[in-house]
């Protein structure tokens, strides 16, 4: 009898469909642009682009190769201002203030806002050195709260195992997937809030790729993060919501399952099933 | 959306591959079609060839379902397929089994069919078969052409049908019982009836899952179990 009774109050809950993201409650959203334009010289690359970045959240941009997602991811940490011709229209808000506000100290914006990029890009020095530098530059000094955070980190990127024996050995020995994970490893050492992640996985073989994926999926525990890939099977995988972007412009823009199983536009159900457009 | 956007894909094998799977599946529908109508037609005219007929046919439509799903498979493991086309492979892997089981109910139609021509012909019942049967003959008809053509309204039509079905299925058991009442001598041949009546309106609630799967394909909405007047 009470097997039965357990059958019967067992139950597979239905999903229920995230709320689109541009509707989410003031302080799940932790980024905002407000009519976001960027000109390079005098092309302009970003149109009206208005979005919310969900905290929390893996958020990730798809689209072909020039459509934006990687200028617009840029734009989030202001790494676009070491672009000479590059200039800006709109804002960009973080945790509700401007990022292009002239008293915002972008060294402090980019360690609030850390970034990931395509290829592993290690320092020449030790795996341990790797780690430590942004906590040296912030002026940490202490060997033992250094030594407890590199620690940290690499366990965070899932590393640790892997190169708890040899952190005195230098970083460029590593595997392309180590070395990426390092680097994600060197980029919440810092502790940012956000982590933009410019296609982390396509120097990667398909192993390094899912470790990656795994990592970011429990990295969003602690962080917000957005992410440009190329591959669309991984933004299906990793991310809760999905933009799909062309041309400059923010297409569509839903949760992840949406974008993927029934579009709203004839563009990105084109995109996304691979056919003409 | 419509029929030739699954034509449109950069990868011209994958354009092929879908295009396989639509069309066998229509295969399969059309010879399920000719099936049910074959069972109907050798039961209310006590026909055992034709009836020996539907069950040859029925192991042709068992290993068709075991082709297509193998085929859907296939692209599913080399396409991860997304949106419409992963929409369509789904919709063909349930509708694929719904026509096997009509496949099986006209099957047991069949059954009944020599069952009865052995005990020599019994009007009763007869008329409500033929009215059933080319009900719901027309309503796989319509599922299966708006499977072909994308075609939600006729999709929705069907699922509506399927409720004046029933209700003809509750009316004509009503009177088969009670005749059963008045002279129960002939109750085992008025029952072979009843059981082929009753896998009538089980093809009919398979022409409305069809009908409901298509409606899913091109809407991308999911109205299995949905009261009627909210579809």
């Amino acid at each position: 009898m009470t097997s039965k009774i357990s059958i019967l109050s067992t139950s597979i809950p239905i999903k229920k469909l995230p709320q689109h993201p541009n509707e989410l409650p003031a302080d799940e959203i932790c980024m905002e642009t407000k009519d976001f334009n960027l000109f390079y010289g005098e092309k302009q690359a970003l149109h009206n682009v208005n979005m919310s970045i969900a905290k929390k959240k893996v958020t990730a941009f798809i689209g072909p190769s020039g459509c934006g997602k990687s200028t617009l991811l840029r734009s989030f940490n202001r790494m676009n201002d070491l672009v000479d011709s590059c200039h800006t229209q709109g804002q960009i808000l973080f945790e509700k203030n401007d990022i292009f506000h002239r008293g915002v100290d972008v060294t402090d914006l980019r360690r609030r806002v850390g970034m990931v990029f395509q290829k592993p890009n290690p320092f020449p020095k030790t795996i341990y050195e790797n780690v430590a530098y942004g906590l040296r530059i912030q002026g940490i000094r202490k060997k033992r709260i250094i030594d407890e955070r590199v620690e940290w980190a690499l366990k965070g990127a899932a590393l640790w195992d892997e190169v708890k024996d040899r952190l005195n050995e230098n970083a460029l020995g590593m595997s392309g997937g180590q070395q990426q994970r390092l680097v994600i490893a060197r980029t919440i050492a810092v502790e940012p809030e956000v982590l933009l992640l410019d296609e982390p996985c396509s120097a990667l073989d398909p192993i390094s790729t899912l470790k990656v994926e795994e990592l970011i999926n429990d990295l969003k525990e602690r962080y917000t993060i957005v992410i440009v890939t190329h591959n669309m099977q991984q933004a299906a995988r990793v991310s809760d919501y999905t933009a799909f972007m062309y041309l400059g412009d923010m297409v569509e823009y839903s949760d992840t399952d949406t974008i993927f199983t029934n579009p709203g536009k004839k563009q990105t159900e084109d995109y996304i099933t691979g056919r003409y457009g | 959306m419509s029929n030739d956007e699954f034509a449109q894909h950069i990868s011209r094998q994958f354009n092929d591959e879908l295009e396989e799977v639509r069309s066998h599946l229509l295969t399969m529908g059309g010879m399920v079609e000719k099936q049910v109508a074959d069972a109907v037609s050798s039961l209310v005219n006590a026909d055992s060839a034709l009836a020996l007929d539907v069950l040859t046919i029925e192991k042709k439509i068992n290993s068709m379902e075991l082709a297509i799903d193998e085929e859907c498979t296939r692209v599913i493991a080399l396409r991860q397929p997304a949106a419409s086309d992963l929409r369509l492979l789904v919709v063909a892997t349930k509708a694929n089994i719904d026509l096997e089981r009509m496949g099986d109910e006209a099957s047991k139609i069949a059954k009944m069919a020599i069952k009865l021509s052995e005990d020599g012909v019994l009007p009763k019942g007869y008329i409500e078969v033929r009215h059933i049967g080319a009900h719901v003959c027309t309503m796989l008809h319509d599922a299966l052409d708006a499977f072909a053509r994308f075609d939600a309204d006729l999709a929705l039509q069907v699922v509506h049908e399927d409720r004046a079905v029933d209700m003809e299925y509750e009316s004509a058991m009503r009177q088969l019982v009670t005749f059963m009442m008045e002279d129960p001598r002939y109750i085992t041949r008025v029952l072979n009836v009843l059981w082929s009546l009753r896998a009538l309106e089980r093809i009919g609630d398979h022409a409305r899952n069809i009908a409901e799967h298509v409606i899913y394909l091109v809407k991308g909405r999911d109205v299995r179990h949905l009261p009627l007047d909210e579809l």
